[in-house]
């Protein structure tokens, strides 16, 4: 047995709440057996932890402790979910606190809500489930019509990037705010339908919140690896498969095993194939204050080059008009970097012209954990920029 | 590679200037003092023969703290050869030593000095926040990971520090504080989140080292625990 290696790793449950007969039962293992050089996770009670350490030590077998004492984890998620049962709930949109972060649940919540205060505006779609079978949520705000030319946007595909999903509620709100009092939003609803997809990686959201606050991608383990999650954003099938992404499972840049293996992903080409008829996507994220126009994938420009380098920067300026938050814009393999398989390029070769992806504040001196306060700005200021080019998109049809 | 005259705001001139961050932080940073790319105005590559890459830039960056901006001249060379070495750079800034922080820096200085209990998590927490009091503690982490993103770094990648998961106060030496630090830091090209133990010495006059560095593997059961964030 020598020249198997097998790394376990142990956690130890103290007075837990099942009774423990002291044998080692199958019922102890969280992550079994797949692989050689494969870690093998298991649970032991606290009476086997010195046995079970000697004998892993005679054997020469490697072991790490993930969690030192099981039970005061469950203890303290006990605690925080009664906590978090005695929060009051917002009572409607209006007293929605848009300058704060929040949960899935809540953010769910408010959606439900706006639809049930907008019924003539606002439906919710549902348009798949997450790996994990939370559901993927679309608004959808209309004023009428059959299939009217469409604008997508899509908030949270990365989950780690909360400033964005914190934006799509705003966004949401602001919409049903602004029909019959801002003409330009009126304009463009009365002839355009708007889809919002806020949380986009809903199972990643949820990792964020209760696990690791830096995690990207989707929650599907990979077969034969330790490492769980593809980025949907190097998943759709533009690319896919070239330099830009990487085939390792364990990568933030995993593309998957195939073009759209991702349910999260799936679920929109599927929308956006049936719909047929969009004519804006907007794809948001975060950080580094950039508007990017295809292509990811490749060096050569899109056909409609010029026109979308010409809307990004009128859309940028609007959007430095209001805080002087200056962005960057151009096309994604020159701007920021190579990326094959990425949202955007899988829309513009579908024939939809304006296809944008946002970078949102900051350039990196917070990052990821931008502060709370500056969601708000960050919201005003993007809304201009996607007016800008939702305005665009209604007065040249195509 | 993009050589000649370069796009200022394209990636290849971004990366090289933000290597220049890192250096002057490693050079000029402190509690109070911690410099952010500003601006790239111009910039230029151009092959050096068996020697790498060499970029020359027109850069803004800005402090921090004092929100003042300085205009930088700078050179960054990026070694040539099979194995990874750290780039080199020249700058040259206009007034970087212009803003006075002796006060602060003497006074945090002093306050942990002679008793050395500081510990803290998570600079910034899940919601960007960070207590006024551990703001110091938060930029002294981000100057000592300028000392590993300066290493780091290549023409391929772009670091900035995601977040100070823990530090702790060890015991004073030789008159100057000391640190433990587990630090995020995020690069931009891989999307990677790195960790890194780093044990930080820092007074006034010493200025900010980094006496021991550790680079943790990339832990795939490391997630935290609810309630840690």
């Amino acid at each position: 047995m020598k020249g198997l290696l097998a790394f376990f790793a142990l956690f130890v449950a103290v007075l837990g709440k099942e009774t423990f007969d002291g044998s080692f039962g199958l019922n102890n293992v969280w992550m079994g057996v797949t692989d050689v050089a494969v870690p093998v996770d298991v649970r032991v009670p606290f009476h086997s932890l010195q046995s079970i350490k000697i004998y892993l030590e005679t054997q020469d077998i490697e072991y790490s402790i993930m969690i030192e004492d099981l039970q005061v984890m469950l203890d303290e998620e006990r605690e925080e979910m009664e906590a978090a049962a005695r929060v009051p709930q917002p009572r409607g949109t209006d007293s929605f606190d848009f300058s704060r972060y929040h949960t899935i649940d809540e953010i769910y919540s408010f959606q439900d809500m706006l639809v049930a205060e907008n019924p003539n505006l606002v439906s919710k779609i549902v348009i798949g489930h997450s790996y994990e079978g939370r559901s993927l949520n679309v608004l959808k705000f209309s004023t009428g019509g059959t299939s009217r030319p469409a604008i997508w946007i899509d908030t949270g595909i990365h989950s780690r990037e909360w400033v964005t999903q914190a934006s799509g509620t705003w966004f949401a709100k602001k919409i049903v705010t602004d029909y019959g009092r801002d003409p330009a939003l009126t304009n463009i609803l009365d002839k355009m339908d708007i889809f919002l997809e806020i949380v986009t990686n809903p199972d990643g959201y949820h990792f964020t919140h209760n696990n690791n606050r830096m995690w990207r991608k989707t929650r599907k383990p990979n077969p034969g690896s330790r490492c769980d999650g593809v980025d949907p954003n190097r998943n759709w099938d533009a690319g896919f498969g070239g330099p830009g992404a990487s085939g390792n499972p364990c990568s933030e840049t995993y593309r998957g095993p195939k073009a759209h293996s991702e349910s999260e992903v799936k679920s929109i080409v599927d929308f956006v194939k049936s719909h047929g008829n969009f004519k804006a996507f907007i794809s948001i994220h975060s950080y580094s204050q950039m508007l990017l126009y295809p292509y990811g994938y490749t060096r050569t420009p899109v056909r409609d080059r010029d026109e979308l380098h010409a809307l990004a920067k009128k859309a940028i300026t609007d959007l430095a008009s209001l805080y002087g938050t200056r962005y960057k814009y151009g096309s994604i393999i020159n701007t920021i970097y190579q990326a094959s398989g990425g949202t955007i390029d899988w829309t513009y070769n579908q024939g939809i012209k304006y296809s944008y992806t946002f970078e949102l504040r900051d350039t990196g001196r917070y990052g990821f954990v931008l502060p709370a306060n500056q969601i708000i700005p960050t919201a005003e200021e993007t809304w201009l920029a996607l007016m800008a080019i939702m305005n665009h998109t209604v007065r040249n049809p195509y | 590679m993009a050589t000649g005259k370069l796009n200022p705001n394209h990636y290849p001139a971004q990366r090289a200037a933000k290597v220049v961050q890192h250096y002057l932080n490693t050079r000029y940073g402190s509690p109070y003092r911690v410099f952010f790319l500003h601006r790239v105005h111009s910039g230029n590559a151009e092959d050096v023969a068996d020697s790498g890459r060499k970029y020359q830039l027109e850069i803004s960056v800005q402090d921090l703290i004092s929100t003042n901006t300085e205009k930088c001249s700078a050179e960054v060379l990026f070694p040539g050869g099979e194995q990874q070495r750290s780039p080199h750079v020249q700058a040259s800034c206009e007034e970087l030593r212009k803003i006075d922080t002796k006060a602060q820096e003497e006074a945090l200085y002093q306050q942990y000095k002679t008793n050395p209990s500081l510990l803290a998590a998570h600079l910034p927490d899940s919601y960007g926040h960070i207590n006024p009091e551990m703001k110091p503690f938060w930029h002294l982490g981000a100057v000592a990971s300028s000392f590993i993103m300066l290493n780091e770094s290549t023409e391929n990648t772009l670091f900035n520090m995601a977040q100070v998961a823990n530090v702790t106060q060890l015991a004073t030496e030789n008159d100057q504080l000391r640190f433990d630090y587990h630090i995020l830091l995020h690069e931009m090209v891989s999307q990677d989140i790195i960790h890194w133990k780093l044990q930080v010495s820092w007074s006034p006059s010493g200025g900010v080292k980094v006496l021991q560095m550790e680079q943790l593997p990339h832990c795939h059961h490391c997630e935290k625990p609810p309630n840690t964030n």
